[in-house]
């Protein structure tokens, strides 16, 4: 498929805050990308018009329950079967941050056994004292499963900024190890926090900002083609929205989040 | 009462009858109502009654208390103040608005007239910004009253038809350790005001979607009984979109959140002072945020502006709709009918003179003419927003509303807004001070570690890290620098896609000087806001003033307050930096006396290109070390005066002259590529700056003090410490030496330092090594108070 041809759907809803850089980022990238009101998309779109899902940050509908769970309970209400169908077609779905709680609630991640009736993982409150926002590093350990993520190399360690305060990744405490062990079986590990040494972070703040258990910053869904994370690729973009840039003579280019966002867009390339 | 009398509509609705009343009655009558109105000014309205020969209504009485509170009038700073050194008409005009005209700057494009300052951008574009205060909310309910002190900036910047980008806030309270005993009756704690205000305005910013870029926090014994909340917004707008062309006819539109109970009376409260009863009288004058409701209100305020479907627009704060009724149809000198009984309300028995002055939140008002109207209500549906058209705009100067087809309330707008003038007076005298002698410590790494560990200095990491800083990806420099997160000068936005054009964001507040001379603590604010700004590469500044005082019917508090104003016009003006914004909030007492008198100012400066910004981390080993400006023995009112236990008496001054010419020079330095790192020197002086500069980058410092430019004999600690106005350290590559020091041409600066690539500050005194210390050492002093990440 011609990158020119790639259509972008990014859902949002009232409070969602993050669709017009990720917007602006994935257009730099040289496909065509939608912000569309979840509304609009429930009552009179068609999603498989499209050939990429992003949703965006932000803080749907207030949050006021679990983030990401209103709005989610609302999607699979409304068109739970259509994203089914996109899913299962092999379409990819990018989950930022809010997106990515969503789409844990909306039992989409880590769907061990497809998309689940309930919430197999959570991200729960901060464990560092509430809402954080700061640079952090992840690193990329996925052995290829992951589809969304393919341009990164194993092993890379990104720089990218963290915003948000139910950002710690958890699983039942009972089934920890049994999810655990799942989750490297089928290769859905994507993204652990870790030190700038490039070591794990084992939980110490702020390297892992959230208290994220397993330092899981972002999973993938066993076919690797639903990928949700809680750091945002879309403000690490620009080199030039990076922390680091001014101690450069001019600042680069572009910065490590453009891996993430140019890796779904490749795969789209490659694949349709 | 048997003036004030019941009316026979089936609502509540009372008439007053005001002709012939006495002083008492009128007393009587505002006591009966609740209103702020002074007895001059109840006279001034019963007379306008008498001459169009009729009774007053509640909710026209309650109108007027709104419209000529100090929060909607600023009757002190347009009023006629007697001074011992002559009469000041209008503090506002005299020395505020006058900068600005006089220096006539083409780049202004709206100042002091609209909800925010305007200035221009780049071609189609314009930047909108405003601050305001949130005191007395945030003093009775801190997370209501700061989130709700964010959320009514951000629509003054909407109501100038701008896309908000970006939030600041400014925050004092009184000493964090405070022992409980010390508090009175009814003043809540520091660290519960604190931890309330932070949240509440990270709840705010962070859920509607726009960084908290700029700011500070600031500790002093005279905010414990008033904890002041400034907020600021910044937005950007496309010049022609910027409409303002209501007609008669046009529509009053009302959309957003639902009108309710909550903030009545705020204005009220706002212009009174704060008592033991505070808290169970004027609760129901706080606000309920609610971001969500907002954001939604935004995006379709965008669209409406995009497709240029209005014609006018205003935020609904303090009054509610009578102010925002009333001032628009008077900016446009036209009218307006308005039928309360479509306002959606959240309780249905509302009294029409409740729903009219009620201050809920998350409420907008547009003029649209009726061609457009079905389109913006289409528009506000597709956001899920409520939008009500409840009257319109008419030709005759007079606003009538309506409740069930009953007239209400029939408000002739000259009348309105020409309140009585008011006339102060002040006898104010400076304070008797003294100069503290004291032996010079020991140890300066000890007092530099506990300066960087005091209240007003140490790291706001842990509160910076609670707002989003970084939404919207439009922030180029942070207000943390690098992975070490020091304390950048000023933020740089990036706002268009398509140019590197850049604005900055800096700020200046010194109310310990004020303790000493409100005069220099103006000028200081003025010029710690310009050089952060200065710092980073900003230029073209616009600033913005917010005096939050006393009362200013007391004579003391008033004099300072017009030494402070005095200031603001003859170093804005020298600095050729005009105002286009400002608010003032008097009346901040509290049964601990008066709010340490404060000047917030603000200031917006434009980056030509946000690639040649700077930040403060030193950046390479072998660079020179620069400092500008002169040393001089100015610590009165210094953190480092007390820590030692004293104010003193030399607060800084300002070579106006020698300032500005320094600023010039060194922006064309940045330009040239000159600089590395560029760092104010403010709290803390010299030695603050230069442990933060270099454990910001990770690179150490050495320093010698005999080469500040300094007058001869100034002891080690006094150089190292002093706040001098005007200073600023910064980094040069060894290749640009020269050319640096020639474009810096005869303004005063020396070489004072070089970076090494040992992690140590080492500074030499007179004497020999003063300060020999590793980095992490003088970072984790600086981390730990507030807590942050080392």
């Amino acid at each position: 498929m011609k990158r020119s041809e790639i259509r972008v759907l990014l859902i949002r809803a009232p409070g969602t805050n993050c669709d017009g850089e990720t917007a602006r980022s994935f257009r730099d990238l040289g496909v065509q990308a939608e912000v569309v009101h979840t509304q609009r998309v429930f009552r009179e779109m068609n999603l498989l018009d499209y050939d990429i899902l992003v949703v965006p940050g932000g803080f749907s509908y207030g949050d006021y329950v679990r983030s990401g769970a209103i709005w989610a309970k609302e999607c699979e209400y409304r068109i739970g079967a259509e994203l089914e169908r996109f899913v299962d077609d092999g379409r990819p779905v990018l989950g930022i941050c809010n997106g990515f709680q969503l789409l844990v609630e909306a039992g989409f991640l880590p769907g061990f056994e497809g998309r689940s009736r309930y919430p197999e993982a959570a991200l729960a409150d901060n464990a560092t004292g509430g809402y954080q926002c700061r640079w952090i590093r992840v690193k990329h350990l996925n052995r290829g499963n992951c589809n969304l993520t393919n341009e990164i190399p194993r092993d890379a360690v990104l720089r990218l900024p963290v915003a948000h305060g139910e950002g710690r990744f958890v699983f039942p405490r009972e089934r920890e190890d049994e999810y655990l062990q799942r989750l490297y079986d089928n290769d859905q590990l994507v993204f652990r926090y870790v030190k700038a040494d490039g070591s794990f972070a084992e939980g110490e703040a702020f390297h892992n900002p959230n208290g994220a258990w397993h330092d899981i910053a972002g999973i993938c869904n066993p076919e690797g083609n639903v990928l949700g994370m809680m750091p945002h690729p879309e403000r690490a973009y620009f080199g030039w929205l990076t922390p680091y840039w001014t101690r450069e003579e001019a600042p680069p280019r572009y910065g490590d989040g453009r891996l993430v966002l140019e890796s779904v867009v490749r795969y789209v390339e490659r694949r349709f | 009462m048997r003036r004030v009398a019941r009316s026979p509509h089936p609502f509540e609705h009372f008439t007053v009858h005001l002709k012939g009343a006495g002083d008492d009655e009128l007393r009587e009558i505002a006591a009966a109502l609740g209103l702020g109105l002074s007895l001059e000014e109840m006279r001034a309205i019963r007379d306008h009654y008498a001459a169009v020969g009729r009774d007053a209504s509640d909710v026209e009485l309650q109108t007027y208390d709104q419209t000529w509170s100090e929060h909607c009038f600023h009757k002190t700073f347009k009023g006629v103040i007697e001074t011992p050194w002559g009469i000041v008409d209008g503090l506002l005009r005299t020395y505020i608005r006058r900068v600005v005209e006089e220096l006539r700057p083409d780049w202004c494009l709206s100042v002091f007239e609209d909800n925010a300052g305007i200035v221009d951008l780049e071609g189609e574009h314009a930047v909108a910004i405003k601050v305001e205060t949130h005191n007395h909310p945030s003093a009775i309910e801190p997370f209501g009253g700061a989130a709700t002190g964010t959320g009514g900036v951000i629509r003054d910047i909407l109501g100038v038809w701008a896309d908000p980008i970006a939030c600041t806030d400014v925050l004092c309270f009184g000493p964090l350790d405070l022992s409980y005993e010390a508090l009175p009756e009814g003043v809540k704690h520091p660290a519960y005001l604190f931890r309330g205000v932070v949240a509440g305005i990270g709840a705010y910013g962070n859920n509607i979607g726009l960084p908290t870029v700029n700011g500070a926090v600031y500790f002093d014994e005279d905010y414990t009984g008033n904890v002041v909340v400034y907020a600021g917004c910044v937005g950007l707008l496309k010049k022609s979109r910027y409409a303002r062309n209501v007609r008669p006819g046009d529509w009053v539109v009302l959309a957003g959140g639902r009108t309710g109970l909550d903030g009545i009376h705020g204005v009220t409260f706002a212009s009174a002072e704060l008592t033991e009863e505070s808290e169970e009288v004027s609760r129901p004058a706080v606000q309920i945020p609610n971001p969500i409701e907002e954001e939604k209100i935004k995006r379709a305020v965008s669209r409406i502006s995009e497709e240029a479907l209005g014609s006018g627009i205003t935020d609904l704060g303090g009054g509610g709709l009578s102010c925002a009724v009333c001032e628009s149809a008077d900016t446009h000198a036209l009218g307006a009918e308005v039928q309360l009984e479509k306002v959606p309300l959240r309780y249905p028995e509302m009294a029409p003179w409740e729903i009219w002055i009620s201050e809920s939140q998350e409420r907008m008002c547009l003029a649209v003419p009726p061609r457009n109207l079905d389109r913006v209500l289409q528009i506000f549906e597709d956001e899920q927003v409520e939008a009500t058209p409840i009257g319109r705009f008419t030709g005759e100067r007079v606003v009538r509303v309506y409740c069930g087809g009953a007239l209400v309330a029939e408000l002739e707008l000259d009348a309105l807004f020409n309140p009585p003038r008011v006339r102060r007076s002040t006898s104010w005298r400076p304070p008797r001070l003294e100069e503290p002698t004291f032996p010079r410590p020991g140890d300066l790494g000890e007092t530099l570690k506990r300066l960087l560990a005091a209240p007003n200095i140490a790291s706001r990491e842990a509160v910076i890290r609670s707002y989003d800083h970084e939404v919207k990806g439009g922030t180029v420099v942070k207000p943390l620098q690098g992975w070490n997160a020091g304390p950048n000068d000023a933020a740089v936005l990036k706002p268009l896609e398509d140019s590197w054009r850049g604005v900055s964001i800096s700020c200046g507040m010194n109310p310990r000087y004020g303790k000493i001379d409100p005069y220099w603590m103006a000028a200081s604010a003025i010029d710690e806001a310009v050089r952060n700004n200065v710092a980073v590469g900003g230029r073209r500044i616009a600033l913005l003033d917010n005096f939050t005082w006393g009362n200013p019917e007391r004579e003391d508090r008033l004099g300072g307050l017009v030494h402070a104003c005095r200031a603001c016009y003859d170093v804005a003006k020298a600095y050729g930096t005009p105002f286009i914004s400002g608010k003032d909030s008097l009346y901040n007492e509290s049964p601990l006396g008066p709010v340490a008198p404060t000047l917030l100012i603000t200031a917006l400066g434009i980056v030509p290109d946000i690639r040649r910004a700077v930040t403060m981390d030193l950046k390479r080993e072998g660079d020179a070390v620069y400092l500008i400006g002169q040393t001089r023995p100015e610590l009165g009112g210094s953190e480092y005066y007390r820590l030692m236990g004293f104010l003193g008496a030399s607060v800084p001054r300002l070579e106006i002259g020698e300032a500005a010419e320094a600023y010039g020079l060194l922006t064309s330095a940045i330009d040239a590529g000159l600089v590395r790192a560029c760092h104010d020197l403010s709290e803390g002086g010299l030695g603050v700056a230069a442990a933060e500069m270099a454990f910001t980058g990770g690179l150490g410092l050495e320093l010698s003090l005999a080469s500040v430019p300094a007058e001869t004999g100034m002891r080690d600690d006094v150089i190292l410490f002093s706040e001098s106005n005007s200073r600023l350290l910064v980094e040069v590559p060894p290749g640009r030496r020269s050319s640096f020091e020639e474009m810096m041409g005869g303004s005063v600066f020396a070489r004072v330092g070089a970076v090494t690539g040992e992690e140590r500050l080492t500074v030499t005194g007179h004497g020999g090594v003063v300060i020999d210390l590793p980095l992490h050492e003088l970072m984790a002093a600086w981390k730990t108070p507030l807590g942050g990440s080392a």
